[in-house]
């Protein structure tokens, strides 16, 4: 599998304020994100989870070290629309990222800046607000949906610039339970259908359930990386970071501190219930 | 509440009005203003209550929408038209009470400057009742472009305009959150004299602006990342194309707004 | 005993004689006694927000009445903002809300408008900036240049700072990681201990509503919907679930464990419980 992102020896300072010895926000980050992969960043706030994820479509520059996308070094001014194009961004206000005050000429926006022609921007507008599933409301003012809606709408307006990547920064924070499930059910489906490359910011430890990969920030440093099932059994580290493991693995760790014997990689709700049932000795649901 | 003030006053529809190009349906009531001020005769301005009234019906914009729009300039109407009919000099209509004061040629002033009035407003809310704001905006952009050449900003200024109309319901919303949470801390907006009102309003204002800025911040982050480079080599969903039926219409329009000027050098 | 607060027949309608005429409440009624801590929840559009609004007045009734302390609210319109000191309502983002230079002005703006003298006025700042766990040397800060989590107490605290009789929170935890939801709820429930304060919390997590409240009122589409103990209301999880509401996690793994045959109780919320429903089926067994 090839490279979508590349970071080398991140390091990021945000600009001293007067008096102040400029504190990192990034140390010193090497990782990679394959092609095609969904990876999920957790962390809390001020762990330097979102300062990453500004680096991934150059919105923000390395103070030292390189960041790459599918190969283009982001300090390279003449790649910036090409970088761009290739990893969109959405935003955690649903509001503040919508330009248009209808639906479908909002989608149209990105393509039309990249100058694509406008029998095209039609098909892909089309296309691309069928795949978020909000072809109904093509002709509706934004303003009037709810915020699962608007976030939908958001990654619509990124996926007609038919991107390779799509990095959500704390987009489902502001939005309710019913709208974070719209919204991550439609990465999840562009994730497998399209093969688009998803990484997700959040501190809803729950989002990372399905995700292939889950790195975990802390103080601006990768503190863990690996997938669901190597990462949530470290409950204690979590609890450390200011982070819980989802339910059902704190539900068998603490099982496990009463002498019982359960498997902490069963991360979903029917796993675990299996789990613990056999730990009773009792059969699987048939 | 602010939330209830409707915005825009677009009626969608899929009329012939509506289907027009936004630039012929602005080309169309400049013509048509042109028009309505040459008219100075019974017949001049009966051929134009034709046109306006025949438009009307194919907007099928609702005629109560239109005497709606009417009702802020009410006042001016009224008070323009009581000074044509008192201080226009001429014969006395007849020997009575206020009539004394009244010559017909003051009568016939009043009504033509009200009916202009009228109609001017009539003509010009229906483009904006058939027209979506963003195509107006298109249209406008497309129609000023030439001015590019004197390095006129017409694409940051029509970028402006489709965002201030996407932001303008966001910010109401705003204003009435901030307000409603102000209010749960006890600020009063309704008592006081003229400079506590003003000071009430800081506890609004301030919020508001922090947050339009916040707002304008994110939105042009968001912009840069969908690769927004200004207006160069952008190109458009919504293509303007002259269709015949804009052709047609505009002929007749710029056949009216001759044929207003004609008649009226021929004095009729 | 008297109830703090009774919401009677409650109907709200927005935009009335408009095509967008709608109904936001309906029909809602709902008592919370002194002392109480109610969760309300709901998803989005299920009238919570409006609801709320006229605990305080915000809002008129459109029919329907609220009482506060067996009164009506509406008895005499010109009164209408003392109820709002004694109803405190924290709005969805309150850190959205704060004007003023200082920390300090910015809290004292509740009990300045209340007229209350200079002194009792700084009590009430300084005792609400330390019940929200803000350090002295912040009141002399601009509120713009503390971080979100801060930003926050300190709008919370500017209702504090009205010592209201009932505390009404709309989501004052929302967009906030683990930590700062802990902190928040936190002084709610120090607040609510320490005056012995009626509370009323309105969230869209179960989790959260479960943890906190002694009573629940779900509502859906501007009506009651379900009212009880969390016990109560989680032993109807399906229902919950059918209604489009999030169930906790752990309460999911007790339904899927009843399925599969495992004779626990599904109307557990927390993760303790839980387990300790699950260690005394296992000293069950190893008794039998």
């Amino acid at each position: 599998m090839s490279t979508m992102l590349e970071t080398k020896n991140l390091t990021f300072y945000y600009p001293a304020e007067e008096g102040r010895k400029a504190t990192a926000a990034l140390r010193d980050i090497t990782l990679q994100v394959e092609k095609g992969s969904f990876v999920v960043v957790l962390g809390h706030n001020g762990s330097g989870k979102s300062t990453l994820a500004k680096h991934m479509n150059a919105v923000v520059l390395p103070s030292n070290g390189k960041v790459y996308v599918d190969g283009r070094d982001t300090c390279d001014e003449s790649l910036l629309l090409e970088i761009r194009q290739r990893v969109g961004m959405v935003f955690q206000n649903p509001d503040n990222q919508i330009v248009a005050n209808v639906v479908e000429e909002d989608v149209a926006f990105g393509p039309e800046n990249l100058g694509v022609p406008s029998r095209q921007i039609r098909r892909r507008v089309d296309d691309a607000l069928a795949a978020v599933g909000m072809s109904a409301f093509a002709r509706h003012a934004p303003h009037l949906l709810s915020g699962g809606q608007k976030q939908r709408i958001a990654i619509a307006g990124i996926i007609a610039m038919e991107p390779e990547c799509i990095v959500l920064d704390e987009a489902t924070a502001m939005l309710d339970p019913v709208g974070r499930r719209e919204v991550l059910e439609t990465v999840h489906r562009l994730n497998r259908e399209m093969g688009i490359t998803v990484v997700l910011i959040t501190h809803h430890m729950n989002e990372a359930e399905e995700a292939d990969r889950v790195i975990v920030m802390n103080d601006g440093q990768v503190v863990m990386d690996g997938t669901p099932r190597q990462v949530f059994p470290r409950v204690a580290e979590l609890h450390d970071l200011g982070l819980a493991a989802p339910a059902t693995v704190e539900l068998m760790d603490q099982l496990n501190r009463e002498g019982m014997d359960l498997p902490l990689d069963a991360v979903t709700v029917e796993e675990c219930a299996d789990a613990v049932c056999r730990a009773f000795g009792i059969g699987q649901e048939e | 509440m602010l939330k209830d003030i409707t915005l825009g006053q677009f009626f969608p529809g899929s009329t012939l009005l509506h289907r027009l190009d936004p630039r012929t349906k602005l080309l169309a009531v400049v013509l048509y203003i042109v028009a309505l001020f040459n008219a100075t005769s019974v017949l001049t301005y009966g051929i134009l209550m034709v046109v306006l009234g025949t438009c009307i019906c194919v907007s099928k914009v609702p005629a109560k929408a239109l005497t709606r729009g009417l009702r802020p300039v009410v006042v001016i109407v009224a008070f323009t038209a009581v000074i044509n009919l008192f201080f226009t000099g001429g014969e006395p209509i007849a020997d009575v009470f206020l009539l004394r004061h009244i010559s017909a040629k003051g009568l016939v002033t009043a009504i033509s400057m009200m009916l202009r009035i009228v109609m001017l407003i009539m003509g010009t809310f229906l483009v904006t009742y058939t027209t979506s704001p963003i195509s107006l905006t298109d249209g406008l952009e497309n129609l000023l472009s030439p001015l590019k050449k004197v390095r006129f900003p017409v694409h940051e200024m029509a970028m402006m305009m489709s965002i201030a109309l996407r932001f303008i319901p966001t910010l109401i919303e705003e204003t009435d959150k901030i307000m409603s949470a102000q209010k749960a801390r006890g600020a009063d907006f309704e008592t006081g004299s003229l400079i506590q009102r003003a000071n009430a309003l800081v506890p609004i204002l301030v919020p508001l602006f922090i947050s339009a800025f916040r707002r304008a911040d994110e939105l042009a982050t968001a912009m840069e990342c969908r690769c927004y480079n200004g207006g160069e080599g952008r190109t458009a969903l919504h293509v303007l194309r002259y269709r015949p039926v804009d052709l047609a219409v505009l002929g007749g329009f710029a056949v009216l707004a001759a044929g207003m000027v004609a008649l009226r050098l021929a004095g009729l | 005993m008297e109830p703090m607060i009774r919401v009677e027949n409650l109907t709200h309608t927005y935009s009335a004689g408009t095509p967008f005429e709608r109904n936001a409440v309906e029909g809602m009624n709902l008592t919370v006694m002194p002392g109480e801590f109610l969760g309300i929840i709901g998803h989005t559009g299920s009238g919570k927000s409006t609801l709320i609004q006229h605990l305080n007045g915000l809002l008129k009734p459109t029919s329907g009445h609220v009482y506060l302390e067996g009164r009506d609210i509406w008895e005499n319109p010109k009164e209408i903002r003392q109820v709002r000191f004694q109803v405190g309502l924290v709005f969805q983002y309150p850190e959205y809300q704060l004007f003023e230079e200082t920390v300090y002005k910015d809290i004292a703006f509740g009990p300045g408008n209340m007229g209350l003298e200079q002194e009792e006025i700084d009590r009430r700042v300084r005792q609400a900036a330390e019940l929200v766990g803000l350090p002295e040397e912040t009141l002399d800060k601009s509120p713009f240049d503390l971080s979100g989590g801060q930003k926050r107490r300190v709008a919370i605290a500017g209702v504090l700072a009205m010592e209201p009789k009932v505390l009404v929170l709309d989501e004052p935890t929302a967009g906030l990681d683990p930590q700062g939801r802990r902190q928040i709820l936190g002084l709610i429930q120090e607040y609510h201990r320490r005056r012995n304060a009626t509370v009323v919390l309105v969230s869209h997590s179960m989790e959260e509503i479960a943890q906190n409240a002694h009573r629940i009122a779900v509502l859906k589409n501007a009506r009651n919907f379900m009212e009880g103990t969390p016990r109560e209301v989680f032993a109807r999880a399906a229902e919950l679930e059918q209604a489009g509401l999030d169930v906790p996690q752990i309460t999911r793994v007790a339904m899927a464990l009843r399925r599969r045959g495992l004779p626990v109780d599904t109307a557990v919320y927390t993760v303790e419980e839980l387990k300790d429903a699950l260690l005394r089926l296992r000293g069950g067994a190893a008794h039998a």
